[in-house]
């Protein structure tokens, strides 16, 4: 029942011209990072910047309009002879499939050939983890809130709070405490935000010591890289389970 | 068929369900009258587990309504009061999604034919007007011969003509022994449809009776005005 949902949920995003435009960005936006800059590490790190900010924002609004406009779908399937798991499921599997493949043949395809090696594949596996983790917390957020413009603006702040603000917010922790041993503090903040983790994970990656940044550091410091790298997928993983697991709570609890 | 037991659902401080209980049975054909906002979707709802009671349980088929029991719904068929389908859908998509979902080789298209909805199935769902979204509804209530047929004001948008090919449907499957439940505004075209009267009002069943039982009592032949005669007599 599942695989029949997720291919009517697939059919309509595809036949939303949406991803379509996002995969063609992404693709131009890979290819011209990587034919200018001539230097391996300089390019994947002007490419991560721009992925940790557009496939989270891409991944989040898109979703969260997509499951508010899916409403009639919603409604006109759960009066039938369905368990709402599946409904809810199959609307995560079809968002999360069109938008992975979106980003596979934008930047993960092109990633790989440029980079044949553990860094393409790492920019491949940042990517895919940041779009399941970001789909998932557009499910939370459309699932509990009934209204769909205060929807959108949640989805719109959670992206500039673990975007932009997450990171101020920990420079002004820093700043106002410097003189505390904060290394354990700053690991816990950076398990707290899934676009910190990937950049920690993919620097960890690429070895770029001077940029890894504060946290970054004392995560090598702490764990290690091999256990660094283990340890931020398992947070990323809690990362889109977590908020999943919870919206498919409340989506069974909600009356339609 | 249908068994309710003291349901009460509140939305917010609104009590749309007050110690709801009530009893269907095969063969019958009930409506479900009262005035706006009485609660009549509501009990509807949670028969069909859209909407979760806070109190009190529901058996339809002798199966309990609860969050992990789904099967049952394939007993049901449904038409709600405002049809809501995907905008970007052809009729025929839709028709085709249910038919793989429902999986019942089982069809009954002959409201299908009667509406005919087959020269229009290449329209997009948003592009339709109320009253044929309203006969996709019907279309889809009936299709999968189902036992209990939950119809919600399934002649508010009609035409004349449609809203007559569907009662004559509702009267058939009714004739059949199967239960129909149907709430409706407009008391005069279930005169000759209906067997039992359930009337709420404010979450309240106020009175559940077999139609012959209210002519009896009243006096009165029009549906309406036995009803009317009974909420007067009421008051007094």
């Amino acid at each position: 029942m599942m695989r029949k949902i997720v291919k009517y949920v697939l059919g309509d995003i595809i036949r939303n011209k949406m991803v379509l435009v996002y995969t063609i960005l992404l693709f131009v936006i890979s290819l011209s990072v990587f034919n200018i800059e001539t230097n391996t590490s300089k390019g994947i790190l002007s490419l991560l910047n721009i992925i940790l900010l557009i496939v989270p924002l891409t991944c989040i609004i898109f979703s969260t309009i997509y499951i508010y406009n899916s409403s009639e779908f919603i409604e006109l399937l759960v009066s039938q002879p369905i368990k709402r798991k599946t409904i809810w499921y199959s609307l995560y599997f079809g968002l999360v499939l069109s938008l992975s493949l979106a980003y596979i043949i934008g930047i993960g395809l092109p990633a790989l050939y440029y980079f044949p090696n553990a860094k393409g594949a790492m920019i491949l596996i940042v990517g895919l983890f940041l779009t399941w983790v970001f789909v998932s917390i557009a499910l939370l957020i459309a699932g509990s809130s009934r209204d769909k413009t205060k929807g959108i603006a949640i989805a719109i702040v959670s992206w500039l709070f673990f975007a932009i603000f997450y990171d101020i917010l920990v420079l002004f922790i820093l700043f106002q405490f410097q003189d505390y041993p904060l290394e354990g503090a700053m690991i816990v903040l950076s398990f707290l935000n899934p676009i910190d983790l990937s950049r920690i994970q993919l620097l960890l990656q690429i070895d770029a010591a001077a940029i890894i940044g504060y946290t970054g550091a004392v995560f090598k410091i702490f764990f290690g890289r091999g256990l660094g790298i283990l340890i931020c997928i398992l947070c990323m993983c809690a990362w889109f389970l977590v908020p999943l697991w919870l919206s498919v709570k409340i989506f069974q609890k909600r009356d339609i | 068929m249908i068994q309710a037991k003291h349901i009460t659902k509140k939305f917010g401080r609104l009590k749309a369900l007050d110690d709801v209980s009530v009893q269907m049975n095969a063969g019958e054909c009930i409506a479900i009258l009262g005035p706006n906002g009485c609660g009549k979707t509501t009990l509807l709802k949670t028969v069909l587990g859209m909407v979760m009671a806070d109190r009190g349980e529901v058996m339809v088929k002798n199966e309990l309504v609860k969050k992990s029991n789904w099967q049952y719904r394939r007993h049901i068929g449904y038409m709600p009061q405002i049809g809501r389908y995907p905008s970007n859908m052809k009729i025929a998509d839709v028709i085709n999604m249910m038919k793989d979902i429902r999986q019942n080789s089982n069809l009954n298209e002959e409201l299908a034919t009667a509406f005919d909805l087959p020269a229009l199935s290449q329209k997009k769902m948003g592009n339709l007007s109320g009253g044929t979204t309203q006969k996709v509804s019907a279309v889809l209530a009936f299709m999968f011969n189902p036992d209990i047929l939950i119809l919600d004001e399934p002649t508010a948008g009609l035409d004349p003509l449609s809203s007559e090919k569907l009662k004559a449907k509702i009267k058939a499957e009714n004739d059949k022994g199967k239960l129909v439940v149907i709430t409706s505004h407009i008391l005069s075209e279930l005169d000759d449809l209906v067997t039992e009267v359930i009337y709420m009002q404010e979450g309240k069943i106020i009175f559940h009776k077999k139609i012959k039982t209210l002519q009896e009592e009243t006096g009165e032949i029009k549906l309406s005005k036995a009803i009317a005669s009974i909420l007067q007599s009421a008051e007094k």
